[in-house]
């Protein structure tokens, strides 16, 4: 990457980073993730002046302290990778909690510039924020902004310039008098390493030099600048911290303020079941030994340290912010509707009811359009190449495959745009907040409920849209239950089914059957998802409770380049990492179904064409041919690897009322659920198929299992549909879920668990009904 | 002594202790929910949990678990209309 002096953006969520770096850096944005960490890594190249900088969007935090990888991001990112300077951004309308973040970075003695957005609501609020007081006690400059409209920039693109100045003079000073060895200049260092991999550095030993070499002034400010802040501590606290840092500049090998930012930090942070990587043994030691020497003494160690800053800031507050008059906020206003406690409950119906919306009907048009182009090309490349398996290859493999892909996209990009919508408005924080009472019953957080309610139409976009919750084991738990959730695909499968094995007036008291059985398979997934996160949370993905401390951030208009931005962020990461293993997976499975063929049922299939040109014509020999076609891909199936792992896997099946030849459906609804019916369509050899087809429907009711019994009965059609309900029969989930979680672990554990659920229950319900001699028929 | 969740919808309190489980407490800490912090009980979500409070002209929930473990002391019951704004909001 590059060796150019990083800037990053910190700041609490919601005080305009993203907003603020999309009008820094325009639209140049490149998207990766953490290594390790399922959290998103937004970089992009800018002009500071006459330096040429790299730009970087860090996730939103309240504090560096941290207990999870995720939050561990900020602190790394700050006090390993090096940052020529560090752009705090405030909500200028909450000072007091979010000057908490900007003094902690103030302290580790970085150059900060301080970017104070938002200025839009101050003013408004008749606030009245002394920007030199600030800045002196902070030792930063501060620079009132209004990000959302680009007012400030210009200044703050300046005050960054500044900063960048002074570090290439004092670069070239060292230059002079080479003797200054910790002088090097920030540019010498390889930025690059921390640039792709910033958690990756072996932190016990540090091979290079860089922790020394990487801070020129070590948190010495350059002549003119003001000193860094610094809280004043009790002497106990002080000792503690002191022992801490020394040993953290020992084995980090950081200068004294950097030492003493590590041990503020680990003293708030480690903790006996903390999830942090990369720290010390030695660190970890001290801090534990010195809180449990402080708690043995019977002090607050964790308060005194918080205190000391909030002392600090309740001093600054009080000598540069002037409050505004007492008035109404708008947000009041506005949550007295949306959280009422009637009126609360049917705006998020309704606002739900719009996601529901986008997901099954908006995103329907562009969805066909894809379809009809894709089958457009498939049919072009039929008619312009010849026969064979390459031209299979390329219209059922890499045609097919690409619209597998690109189908999802509509679904992903309307969903991405709502979302961001109600994320950057405010809403979302209230989704959480209405409806947590009903997810932590089961171990979830309040904001897992928009990506379950998304898996009814699609697990793809849904699992995508895990990405607002912010920890890692509440977003893994979410994603791998969802998939449970009844989605769209499997509702051909019931129709299909319950048509087939029912007759069309079939009633269970004042219900058609129809809808009794709609009704049991959708609460079934519903309760299966629950039942599947409340188990999870217990076992694989055990971790803390999650908690409710979530801040209600203001309503806040949101900004549509951000919402494009977000979007096609999405979207991008979907195609380019997820894409390409559907693409794959899907020319492997065509691969399995078609090969290898038996040349024998080719020449007979061959010869009998022959015949039929010979004896008929017209529609008679059209229609004969199309039988014999779709007759031959049938027999040809049956010789294919999918055909043969059918019957093979046949023993294995037939407990739970399938035979082989819903194992090949089984085995090609991998592609998608609703290949199914395609997939049987071919089996039974009659060619095309949708869940309407009657042909379709009479061959499943006439089939009959080796022993001559009926293939299809009630109990066996409940127990495919219940199958269905529970496996986890869809590669694209499998990709996605591989994308999101960084790993093949959780898919592979996802695909374990799910499989033997449905195996599971379809047994005991196809046994059970057996032994009861019910629905036989 | 009362405890964070027994207060009524706009109860103004002052924070004397908290003790919760550390990872919880420390976030709450450096949230701002200090031993004098002033707060107030905005409102309960419709389902009856979580709860909103109003604190360092920012709003923060919290479920009736966590509100348990925040012990505090109650201000002059202004029980006026939970929507009125506290200082610098
Ligand atoms: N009135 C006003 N609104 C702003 C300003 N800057 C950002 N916003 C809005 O504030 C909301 C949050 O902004 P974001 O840029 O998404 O905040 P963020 O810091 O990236 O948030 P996270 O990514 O969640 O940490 C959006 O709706 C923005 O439109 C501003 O200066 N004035
Ligand atoms: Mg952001």
């Amino acid at each position: 990457m590059s060796d150019k002096p990083l800037v990053y953006l910190v700041g609490n969520p919601n005080a305009g980073k993203t907003t603020l770096f999309n009008r820094l850096a325009g639209v140049r944005a490149r998207t990766g993730n953490y290594p390790g960490v399922t959290v998103e890594r937004r970089t992009a190249a800018w002009r500071a002046g006459p330096h040429a900088a790299e730009l970087v969007d860090l996730p939103g935090t309240y504090s560096l302290s941290a207990r999870s990888p995720e939050e561990q991001i900020a602190v790394d990112a700050l006090l390993r990778d090096a940052p020529a300077v560090v752009v705090v951004v405030l909500d200028g309308t909450s000072l007091e909690r979010s000057l908490y973040l900007a003094l902690q970075v103030c302290e580790t003695g970085l150059p900060t510039v301080v970017a104070l957005n938002m200025m839009d609501e101050v003013r408004a609020s008749g606030m009245d924020v002394d920007v030199d007081v600030l800045a002196a006690r902070l030792g930063a400059d501060v620079v009132p902004v209004v990000a959302s409209r680009s007012e400030g920039l210009d200044a703050l693109t300046a005050a960054v310039a500044a900063r960048l100045d002074e570090q290439r003079l004092e670069e070239e000073r060292a230059t002079d008098t080479p003797t200054d060895a910790p002088t090097d200049a920030p540019t010498d260092v390889p930025t690059d390493a921390p640039t792709d991999a910033p958690t990756d550095t072996p932190t016990d030993a540090p091979t290079d030099d860089r922790d020394q070499a990487a801070l020129p002034s070590a948190g010495e400010p350059p002549a003119g600048r003001p000193a860094p802040p610094a809280p004043v501590l009790g002497a106990e606290a002080e000792a503690d911290v002191e022992a801490v840092a020394r040993v953290a500049a020992d084995v980090l090998k950081a200068p004294p303020r950097l030492a003493r930012a590590w041990a503020l930090w680990a003293l708030l942070s480690l903790d006996r079941d903390d999830e942090l990587h990369d720290v010390p043994a030695a660190l970890r030691a001290i801090a534990q030994a010195r809180h449990e020497a402080a708690d043995a003494a019977g002090r607050d160690l964790d308060l005194e340290l918080v205190a000391a800053r909030y002392a600090l800031l309740d001093q600054l507050i009080s000598d540069a912010v002037r409050p505004g008059p007492p008035k109404p906020r708008l947000t009041d206003r506005i949550d007295a509707v949306l959280v009422h406690p009637v009126a609360g409950l049917v705006a998020f119906a309704a606002v739900m009811f719009v996601v529901f919306e986008s997901l099954f009907r908006w995103s329907e048009p562009a969805i066909g359009l894809i379809e009809e182009g894709i089958a457009a090309s498939q049919g072009w490349l039929r008619g312009v190449m010849t026969e064979g398996p390459f031209r299979d290859l390329l219209t059922d493999g890499v045609v097919a495959g690409v619209g597998n892909v690109l189908v999802f996209v509509p679904q992903i990009a309307l969903l991405f745009l709502l979302i961001s919508f109600l994320e950057d408005s405010g809403y979302l924080a209230r989704v959480a907040f209405v409806i947590d009472r009903v997810m932590k019953s089961v171990g979830l957080h309040g904001k897992a409920f928009v990506p379950l309610l998304s898996g009814f139409a699609c697990a793809v976009p849904a699992v995508l849209a895990t990405r607002t919750i912010a920890s890692r084991k509440d977003r893994l738990v979410t994603m791998m239950a969802l998939p449970l959730m009844s989605c769209s695909a499997r509702l051909p499968i019931y129709v299909l089914v319950t048509a087939t094995i029912f007759p069309a007036d079939t009633r269970v008291g004042v219900f058609s059957v129809g809808a009794v059985v709609l009704f049991s398979m959708y609460s079934l997934s519903v309760a299966a998802t629950l039942g599947a996160a409340a188990v999870l949370r217990r076992t694989a993905v055990r971790g803390p409770r999650p908690t409710m401390v979530l801040e209600l951030p203001p309503y806040r208009l949101p900004v549509l380049r951000n919402l494009v931005g977000t979007t096609w962020d999405r979207v991008k990461t979907f195609l380019v990492d997820a894409g390409t293993i559907i693409l794959a997976l899907t020319i492997v499975l065509w691969a399995l179904l078609s090969f290898p063929k038996s040349a024998d049922v080719g020449a007979r299939y061959e010869a009998e064409r022959a015949a039929a040109t010979a004896a008929l014509e017209g529609e008679a020999l059209d229609e004969r041919l199309a039988a014999l076609d779709a007759a031959e891909a049938g027999e040809q199936l049956e010789h294919s690897i999918a055909g043969r792992l059918g019957k093979g896997i046949e023993p294995a099946i037939e407990p739970l009322g399938m035979d082989w030849r819903m194992g090949v459906g089984v085995l090609g609804a991998f592609a998608a659920r609703e290949v199914f019916i395609s997939t049987l369509g071919v089996v039974f050899g009659i060619g095309e198929a949708d869940e309407e087809s009657s042909p379709l429907r009479e061959q499943l009711r006439d089939a009959t299992r080796r022993d001559g019994s009926k293939l299809m009965t009630p109990l066996s059609g409940v127990a495919l549909m219940v199958f269905f309900v529970l496996a986890c029969q869809c590669m694209s989930t499998i990709a996605v879920v591989r994308r999101e979680s960084g790993s093949w672990k959780w898919p592979a554990l996802m695909f374990g668990y799910m499989t033997a659920l449905a195996y599971v229950v379809t047994l005991i319900v196809y046994q059970t009904g057996l032994a009861l001699g019910w629905g036989l028929g | 002594m009362a405890h964070l969740g027994e207060l009524p919808l706009g109860a103004r309190a002052r924070v004397r202790a908290i003790a919760c489980e550390r990872p919880v407490r420390r976030r709450l800490l450096e949230l701002g929910v200090l031993p004098g912090t002033e707060l107030e009980i905005v409102r309960r979500a419709p389902l009856g949990d979580p709860i909103e409070l109003s604190l360092r002209g920012y709003r923060l929930s919290l479920r009736a678990e966590e509100a348990r473990t925040i012990e505090v002391e109650a201000l002059s019951a202004t029980a006026n209309e939970p929507a009125a704004a506290p200082a610098r909001a």
